[in-house]
């Protein structure tokens, strides 16, 4: 038997800016989230990022942050002492054993999108691996509305990622395959993962093409966020973070129900939450010695 | 409007899901409430908590929220309290005298 691929798999990697001394920095903070799916961590020196990595959460949480932040650190001859203060966020904060706070990750998205995108980010949608929260922010990345599902998988990155393996897609193409269609077909009925697959599987044995099949999921699970966002009334400007963010499938079909044109980052979208928490330690850090 | 005056501004924070059978939120308004909690004892079924706001780290009063584990079943949870008929008005939101809470179904 052939190996089996695992469409579902995304990149992992890490990255610092090696134009940056932090031996020279007066404040080293850090934010740590450790989501259902992958975990993040951000190193901040004085306010600047300095280093990240992202990877998959294991099965065990701590185990899980204590090698994000290894990896960040990797190369960099930092180590836990150097940093001044941890946040731990997302699903796993409980977990992060070096943390000195645990915040929730709608708080630290907020923030996160501010610094991201800019202090005229208003609405954050964050799509992560098992939850969607939608934040409503003031210009200075302070939650004004929010809310969160994460009853169900619905419009999440794990559904994206079980279509992607139903698919044999690798998940990083999903969202231009799904926009290669001619016409848009109608989205499928039911956003459950469970269900919404068991619906895709009737569609490919009625000879539906692959591309049409994720563009009916990808619509499906656009429409179902915005019926989400509606509730804490999206103003502009409006940004997506989380892994769904990079899938241009989704992204487009949420902006055309909007009508509104989502702002584009250089940063990647899925360290939103961590980049928040190092933000928030940041801030931690200056009043804790001020006292 | 006490946190209009220190330049913060209002949040409303809603707790709850939506599922196949509708949406279920109850929403506090955390620029109303400030964390009395009187809404405690109020509810039949224990729904509300009374702590430090997770959601900003930097608020200084308490702030009334619904708890962990009854996020995931408020249809069910508040279930008692919304007869299909002659609803009585809600004991949550009639105790809270700031009008902080509202219910989404």
């Amino acid at each position: 038997m052939s190996e089996k691929k695992e469409f579902w798999r995304w990149k992992e990697y890490r990255w610092h800016d090696e134009s940056i001394d932090w031996k020279g920095a007066d404040i080293i903070s850090a934010g740590v989230d450790i989501g259902s799916v992958s975990s993040q961590a951000v190193i901040m020196a004085d306010g600047k990022l300095y280093a990240f990595s992202n990877q998959r959460t294991g099965f065990d949480s701590p185990e899980s942050a204590n090698q994000s932040i290894n990896w960040a650190m990797e190369g960099t001859g930092l180590t836990l002492k150097d940093i001044h203060y941890t946040v731990g966020t997302g699903y796993g904060r409980v977990n992060v054993p070096f943390a000195d706070k645990a915040l929730t990750e709608i708080a630290c998205h907020a923030r996160g999108g501010n610094f991201m995108y800019g202090p005229s980010v208003r609405t954050i949608l964050d799509m992560g691996g098992q939850d969607c929260k939608a934040i409503r922010c003031d210009e200075r990345g302070k939650v004004e509305a929010f809310l969160m599902n994460d009853k169900c998988a619905a419009g999440t990155g794990r559904g994206m990622e079980v279509f992607a393996d139903l698919l044999s897609v690798p998940i990083e193409e999903v969202g231009e395959l799904s926009l290669s269609v001619e016409e848009e077909p109608e989205p499928v009925s039911s956003t459950c993962v469970v269900f919404a697959k068991s619906e895709a599987s009737a569609l490919l044995r009625e000879g539906w093409p692959k591309n049409k099949v994720l563009a009916a999921y990808c619509a499906a699970m656009a429409h179902r966020v915005v019926t989400l966002l509606e509730r804490i009334e999206v103003k502009k400007d409006f940004a997506i973070t989380g892994g769904i963010g990079k899938n241009s499938g989704v992204v487009k079909r949420l902006e055309q129900e909007l009508g509104l044109e989502s702002l584009k980052s250089n940063y990647d979208s899925q360290i939103a939450g961590a980049l928040g928490g190092a933000l928030f330690a940041q801030a931690l850090e200056k009043k804790r010695r001020s006292v | 409007m006490r946190n209009a005056e220190c330049g913060l501004t209002a949040m409303i924070a809603n707790y709850g899901y939506k599922d196949g059978s509708g949406d279920y939120f109850i929403a506090i308004d955390t620029d109303k409430c400030n964390g009395c909690g009187d809404c405690v004892p109020a509810c039949p079924n224990s729904v509300f908590v009374v702590g430090e706001d997770p959601n900003d780290p930097l608020r200084d009063e308490p702030v009334a929220m619904v708890g962990e584990q009854e996020r995931k079943k408020l249809k069910y949870t508040c279930n008692p309290c919304k007869p299909d008929h002659d609803r009585p008005p809600l004991p949550c939101v009639q105790a809270c005298k700031l009008g902080a809470i509202s219910h989404s179904w």
